[in-house]
């Protein structure tokens, strides 16, 4: 689904990714652990294609296609979703607008799903404003269901949420991966096939707890340094801290 | 007593004829010229009158039409007023000073009509009433005298639209209004300009507002104008007095709108806030507020946001000024370009980079603006879509 070859990424100026190589085979579900500053971010922002992250060099392939310098909407187009950790707010557009804009031209139920998230009292705020860490993960999640992409990029989605909401966070990602038990969408047969394919970045891997990973990988001053079992990489940085567990790799 | 505290501008009132034809009276709205009636509703003028509780169309200097469709409500010319109701010398002139500026002794001297609206004791009209001031005649300055009376413990919305004829070469609009809001009335006044590029604007408003009164301004203009100067100043002089001001601006290449608020917060429990939006695509808007807190319990808050699109200017000048001790009063003003980073959210939900930015547009200036008619929302909605088109 998603293949990264030999990826080096500068913003400003400076080398932020210096050699990524990735790739998410159609239904699985990747975790990207890495310290803070790693650059997790930045590649998951450089894959959508945001200005600003300048790829000097390498590929981006999704579905086959050459994405490395296409623009940000087609690539949305094309089945790429993002949850992002700090999104803009929007002054005057409602969220229930920008969640039927993610539907892109399909109809969506923007109260039904609102519903599943416990979302439906913000769907006539502005976009983003005021919304607290949780909040935002939740209009994040809202917005992709709406959009359905084949791939997921979730850039740290248990950050600022509470023990509570987290489940809730949880459940919805599975639903988005077609793994869902909670809110299963087309029934177990879907959930067999597994089509949807993800990436969820995590710095704490708390997220692990309650989805289901099938590979890790971990980002280290801007190289992929290890590729393996995500829950054995929780282990080893729970245990040693990342310093450590990077030099397995050397 | 209105105060002038800025210059009106470079208008030369001799460039312009102070005289029209009289045009017909029309018994029913239907009867106006197709021409016409397409403005009128352009601004929000409703034609079939459906929910509107009644109507007041003046075209240069003549009243064209005048009806009222609810007991309560008293809606006409400013001279049949005159004749009618004698105590209203109590109020002519009262809040505006003719000698304010050139435009209101212009006013004085050369009078062109202007509309009465007054909503008597308690009454509170279910629908909004209409006024449409309208310029036909080439090169024609029309200086209207408005006088709104809210009597205590009523409830009054007023939309008016200005506009002119299609292809007007050049016009001058004075209007000077006297708003009252007795005690415990409401008055919602909504503006909608389309004036055409060719034509300068300068209305003079002052409007006082006594104990537990509201008065709430919108003043919206999206199509091109020569240029617009105006500086509604409102006096909240009863107790817990409300003044809220709303004004949605677009200037494209050419238009020059200097538009402003001021509210004098003159007693206890008084509160005021003014927000305004304004786009410029390569025309100039100084939006200006000023509120004046002069006794302490008084609230009041300006937000003034800017885009700049393309070029052009945009000023934004908050003013406050506090008199005594234990007045809240804030101000939050910025000025930009959209930012990249908005742009590029909503790119990531699909939307191309044209569409991301007129998506932003509507938003910025989308102020849930109260007590609009469903309708004139979705006029208002489309309006703003299409002057998108002007600006990119
Ligand atoms: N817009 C930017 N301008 C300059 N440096 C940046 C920018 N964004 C990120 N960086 C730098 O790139 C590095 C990686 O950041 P980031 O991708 O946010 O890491 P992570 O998500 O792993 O915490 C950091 O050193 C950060 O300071
Ligand atoms: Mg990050």
């Amino acid at each position: 689904m998603l293949q990264i070859e030999e990826l080096k990424v500068e913003i400003g100026g400076k080398e932020i990714l210096q050699n990524v190589n990735m790739e998410i085979p159609k239904g699985e579900t990747h975790i990207l652990f890495g310290p803070n500053g790693s650059g997790k971010t930045s590649l998951m922002m450089t894959i959508m294609g945001f200005s600003g992250y300048n790829v000097t060099h390498g590929k981006i392939t999704f579905k086959g296609e050459d994405i490395t310098y296409m623009p940000i909407h087609e690539r949305a187009q094309l089945g790429i979703g993002v949850s992002f950790q700090r999104p803009p707010t929007i002054n005057g557009l409602k969220t229930k607008n920008i969640v039927e804009i993610c539907g892109m031209n399909r109809s969506v139920d923007v109260n039904e799903l609102a519903k599943q998230l416990d979302f439906s009292d913000f769907l006539d705020r502005d976009v983003n404003h005021n919304f607290s860490g949780g909040e935002i993960k939740r209009s994040e999640l809202l917005q992709l269901m709406a959009q359905e992409p084949d791939l997921l990029l979730l850039d740290e989605p248990e950050s600022g949420v509470d023990l509570e909401s987290i489940v809730l966070i949880g459940d919805t990602i599975n639903s988005l991966l077609h793994k869902g038990i909670k809110f299963p969408r087309r029934g177990l047969s879907h959930i067999a096939a597994r089509t949807k394919s993800a990436l969820v970045i995590t710095h704490t891997g708390h997220i692990l707890d309650y989805i289901t990973a099938d590979k890790g990988q971990v980002l280290y001053e801007g190289i992929v340094r290890c590729s393996r079992n995500a829950r054995e990489i929780l282990k080893w940085i729970r245990e040693y801290g990342y310093e450590e567990c990077v030099l397995c790799s050397n | 007593m209105f105060e002038l505290d800025n210059k009106p501008g470079d208008v030369n009132l001799e460039d312009y004829e102070t005289d029209a034809e009289n045009h017909n009276y029309a018994e029913e709205l239907s009867e106006i010229e197709a021409a016409d009636a397409e403005q009128f509703l352009n601004v929000g003028v409703d034609i079939q009158e459906i929910r509107r509780s009644g109507t007041f169309i003046q075209k240069d200097s003549s009243v064209v039409h005048c009806k009222t469709c609810q007991d309560g409500i008293e809606m006409m010319g400013i001279s049949q007023a005159m004749e009618q109701h004698g105590w209203l010398e109590n109020y002519i002139w009262k809040n505006v000073s003719p000698d304010a500026d050139k435009f209101t002794s212009r006013t004085k001297e050369k009078p062109h009509e202007g509309y009465f609206i007054r909503s008597l004791p308690g009454m509170k009209a279910s629908h909004p009433v209409q006024s449409c001031l309208y310029i036909a005649k080439n090169k024609f300055s029309q200086h209207v005298h408005n006088v709104v009376i809210a009597e205590e413990g009523s409830e009054l919305h007023i939309i008016t639209g200005c506009a002119t004829a299609p292809h007007l070469d050049s016009g001058l609009h004075v209007g000077v209004s006297e708003f009252y809001v007795k005690k415990g009335a409401k008055l919602m006044f909504t503006m909608i300009h389309d004036w055409g590029e060719n034509v300068n604007v300068r209305p003079r408003t002052v409007t006082r507002v006594e104990e537990g009164g509201v008065i709430v301004s919108n003043y919206i203009s999206l199509r091109p104008v020569g240029s617009l100067q105006m500086y509604p100043t409102t006096y909240l002089e009863g107790e817990g007095a409300v003044a809220r001001f709303n004004s949605v601006l677009v200037a494209g290449k050419g238009s020059h709108l200097d538009v402003g608020s001021k509210i004098v917060l003159g007693a206890p429990g008084t509160r005021a806030e003014i927000i305004s939006r304004g786009i410029t695509s390569g025309g100039t808007i100084i939006a200006r507020g000023n509120l004046i807190g002069k006794v302490a319990g008084i609230k009041a808050h300006l937000e003034c946001k800017g885009l700049i699109l393309n070029d052009g200017l945009m000023r934004a000048i908050p003013e406050l000024s506090g008199y005594v001790p234990g007045v809240e009063m804030s101000h939050e003003a910025a000025v930009g370009k959209i930012d990249q980073r908005e742009i590029e959210y909503l790119m990531a939900r699909g939307l191309d980079e044209d569409e991301a930015v007129s998506t932003i547009v509507r938003g910025f200036l989308n102020v849930d603006i109260e007590g609009l008619p469903a309708n004139l929302k979705e006029k208002l909605d489309k309006a703003i879509s299409e002057s998108q088109k002007d600006m990119m």
